[in-house]
């Protein structure tokens, strides 16, 4: 088991903890918005195809959210077993935003869920829109407070060293740090977008399996609309973002564009693949200086290299490829949901439906959201090595010193565990679709 | 790996410094009693779904946990919260000594939860496994948090026998689960099922009993601290109450459980909260037992509440913030209960 770097084990497994997590909040933050939408819009016209998408819509949202659950539980063990030193260190900030995660919003969500499933009939309707509404309230409150903990990790302030040990000088500064509402922003927008495609991905299956009723328009067109207006906003939130980052970290941006010498004019790369060894691309296509000109502003303005930062740089070719894929999906995003919309309100009023061939995009792309999502977390978290915290803890220093052979077996347990989920997550999806039965004639459990 | 025996420091309690770990390791002991009796009856009947006759009887009682077992498991998340950022040094330490436990536990818990949602969702065809993944993971899940209680209590130690203990304490609590779960069944469920459900906590009531017997005698034994604690008179007279009552629960239990079949086939449902209610005084005292022996130690004679603490300026903030919202999340909390109050009906969304 020598063989074996521990730090790298137990990075591996908390980044496929992560992974598998971050998947399924992505989708109930945006989906109980959506739900409480359809239930709005049923509570005000009366017309039953809003509460029969509800009805379909809120099977995968309690599939979601019970995933999300359980790798939650997860999680809360590893900060402490994986990474020690993060709470011996930057415990007193890190400790508060996460027993507030914990008071504000996980007990509301997994409460509410039970009256939102199974509440109908138990409590009024206004009870229950007002469960509905606290349970897409408290998925939000509790990104809110996990993405000020991430921000402050990529920037932090508000806080003065002392032996070692980070204390907290201003809650605003260590909530609101600089690049939290970048953040922020991005990831609401991100959960909508994924939201948005699995709407869409789910509902063009059902439609191109005949069922054409009028639950599956109203979800599908839901979808098309939210993802059409989101993916501008998404691009240029992303863009003002990834200024902030050059700002604060500097190094990532390097990685992110792949350049490694410190230039003026710098060229926007296209495509290449980043050497390690010779600190430099191979298979480089570039436009010249055109990333000074974005990034800077100033066609000849100076944009810092990867060699700049010396060993307290990240890993360049996993940032690289993981912005590029982000960015190419973001723009398919935006071709795919501009294209249906179009088709949608061209089209016969009555059918308002994109083309076949359209739908069958769609439904390619119904987990589009993630691939995006993953790539840009990756981009971020990757593109903050070695550190921990940024400039204050590096992953090393706060690493325990559980076996290696330890870890190495629980990482193959969950490795294996999450993709046997993770497969029948998705094959229960299109089943359900699939099944796609009006909710109210389906019932899932009878009892005397 | 820990065996040198520290002396206990007790800092000025009328200082943030002193209380505020009191005050934190009391919310932490609090969560985690939650956790084990609303987890506990949820994990039992997980444990019971092999025991039913037939897909109608599982259906039930899955419905009978439907709408609490997500909640019921936030009660974990909050009280290994409160241990990580309270106790910062507590948590590396404990769940590093149990990495493999807790792995376990982990993987239970998650194929239990999402077996839940996917054993209604999907294929028909897939139900019995999923199904059977519900069970396992809700065993696994009970016999490892048994197995963790066991080495708390043992310090830790590695040594066989004391992990032959831990291993039997495991098993004691799915029968103290079993026991809950079929308590909470008698209370949600009707007819065969429930009748059922009677003889299911008749036959875990003997092994739960021996687990807390098991527990409380072996405490002592494990440090002389906390044999002078129980046995020093004039302490050992205070106490006595405590296995005392908790004795006198079992036998109200057993009783009670001896004449709910007659009652219940003569449609009479007076009594059926007493087996539950008394497992739950089971709980509470054998937790309370528990406390006494350790407290103020979060690893036996090694690391005091004191010692892991993390700053008081960080705990203040904690707390402010648990003083407010924990009555509220009590608060809501009834009010699921109370609306889903009386014996469960079918989980239809």
């Amino acid at each position: 088991m020598d063989n074996f770097d521990p730090l790298m084990l137990a990075r591996m497994q908390f980044a496929a903890n992560i992974t598998f997590h971050i998947l399924f909040p992505t989708i109930t933050i945006g989906m109980g918005w959506v739900l409480l939408f359809f239930k709005t819009r049923f509570i005000a016209t009366g017309l039953d195809h809003w509460m029969e998408a509800y009805q379909f819509w809120v099977k995968v949202f309690a599939l979601t959210f019970a995933l999300g659950v359980v790798s939650g539980i997860t999680m809360s063990f590893q900060f402490g077993t994986n990474w020690p030193g993060f709470m011996n260190t930057v415990g007193n900030v890190a400790g508060p935003l996460l027993a507030y995660e914990v008071l504000t919003a996980f007990f509301l969500e997994a409460t509410m869920l039970g009256i939102m499933l199974f509440g109908r009939g138990r409590v009024s309707e206004r009870v229950h829109t007002t469960a509905t509404l606290l349970v897409a309230g408290g998925t939000t409150l509790s990104a809110f407070w996990i993405l000020a903990l991430n921000s402050w990790m990529h920037t932090p302030t508000g806080f003065v060293m002392i032996d070692g040990q980070a204390h907290v000088t201003s809650w605003l500064e260590v909530i609101f740090n600089p690049s939290f509402p970048y953040r922020f922003s991005h990831m609401m927008l991100a959960s909508g977008l994924t939201v948005a495609f699995l709407l869409a991905g789910l509902s063009a299956y059902r439609w191109l399996r005949g069922d054409s009723g009028l639950a599956v328009r109203a979800s599908l067109r839901t979808g098309l609309y939210i993802a059409a207006a989101v993916i501008p906003l998404q691009i240029v939130v992303g863009d003002l973002h990834g200024l902030n980052t050059l700002e604060h970290q500097p190094a990532k941006v390097a990685a992110m564009e792949g350049i490694w010498d410190t230039q003026q004019g710098a060229p926007a790369v296209l495509f290449a693949i980043p050497d390690k060894a010779t600190q430099s691309n191979k298979f480089e296509i570039a436009i010249p200086k055109l990333a000074s000109l974005y990034l800077t502003h100033d066609i000849n303005g100076e944009v810092k290299g990867i060699k700049a930062f010396g060993d307290k740089s990240p890993p360049v070719a996993p940032v690289f490829f993981a912005f590029r894929i982000m960015v190419a999906t973001g723009l398919l995003m935006l071709a795919v949901s501009w294209l249906s919309v179009w088709q949608m309100r061209r089209s016969n009023r009555d059918v308002g439906v994109p083309k076949t061939w359209l739908l069958r995009v769609l439904v390619a792309m119904t987990f589009s959201g993630w691939v995006a999502l993953v790539a840009g977390w990756y981009v971020t978290e990757i593109g903050r090595q070695p550190w921990l915290v940024y400039g204050v803890l590096t992953a090393a220093q706060a690493a325990s010193e559980v076996p290696a052979s330890n870890i190495l077996f629980t990482l193959v347990t969950y490795v294996t565990l999450y993709a046997g989920l993770l497969f029948a997550y998705i094959s229960v999806l299109f089943h359900l679709a699939r099944k796609g039965a009006p909710a109210n004639m389906h019932v899932e459990v009878t009892h005397a | 790996m820990l065996n040198a025996t520290t002396a206990l420091v007790m800092p000025d309690l009328s200082t943030p410094a002193g209380w505020l770990p009191i005050v934190f390791v009391l919310v932490m002991a609090l969560a985690m009693l939650a956790y084990v009796i609303m987890d506990g009856y949820d994990l039992g009947v997980g444990v019971l779904l092999r025991r039913a006759d037939n897909e109608a009887q599982k259906d039930s009682m899955i419905a009978s946990i439907g709408p609490f077992w997500d909640a019921n498991e936030t009660w974990l998340v909050l009280g290994v919260g409160i241990l990580l950022v309270a106790f910062p040094a507590a948590h590396g330490l404990i769940l590093g000594s149990l990495y493999l436990p807790v792995a376990l536990m982990l993987v239970a818990l998650t194929l239990r939860g999402v077996a839940f949602e996917f054993r209604v969702k999907a294929r028909a065809e897939h139900k019995p496994m999923w199904d059977k993944l519900f069970y396992t993971g809700s065993l696994l899940a009970g016999w490892s948090q048994g197995f963790m209680l066991g080495h708390l209590v043992t310090g830790f130690e590695t040594h066989w026998a004391s992990q032959l203990f831990s291993a039997l304490i495991g098993l004691c609590l799915v029968a103290a689960y079993c026991l809950l779960g079929s308590g909470w069944l008698i209370m949600k469920s009707e007819g065969v099922l429930q009748l059922k459900a009677v003889r299911w906590a008749q036959a875990s009531l003997w092994l739960t009993g021996a687990g807390v017997a098991a527990i409380s005698l072996a405490t002592p034994w494990v440090s002389e601290r906390i044999f002078d604690k129980w046995f020093s008179f004039p302490n050992v007279v205070m106490l006595i109450p405590i296995p005392a009552v908790t004795l006198a629960l079992f036998v109200v239990m057993a009783r009670s459980l001896k004449r709910l079949p007659v009652r219940l086939a003569q449609g009479n449902e007076y009594g059926v909260a007493v087996p539950f209610a008394c497992t739950v005084g089971i709980f509470l005292l054998a937790f309370y037992g528990l406390a006494y022996s350790l407290f103020p130690w979060l690893v036996v004679d090694e690391l005091s509440i004191w010692q892991a603490a993390s700053s008081p300026e960080a705990l203040m903030v904690i707390f402010y913030g648990t003083v407010v919202v924990l009555p509220v999340i009590v608060g809501y909390t009834v009010f699921a209960y109370r609306v889903f109050w009386g014996k469960s009906t079918a989980l239809k969304y």
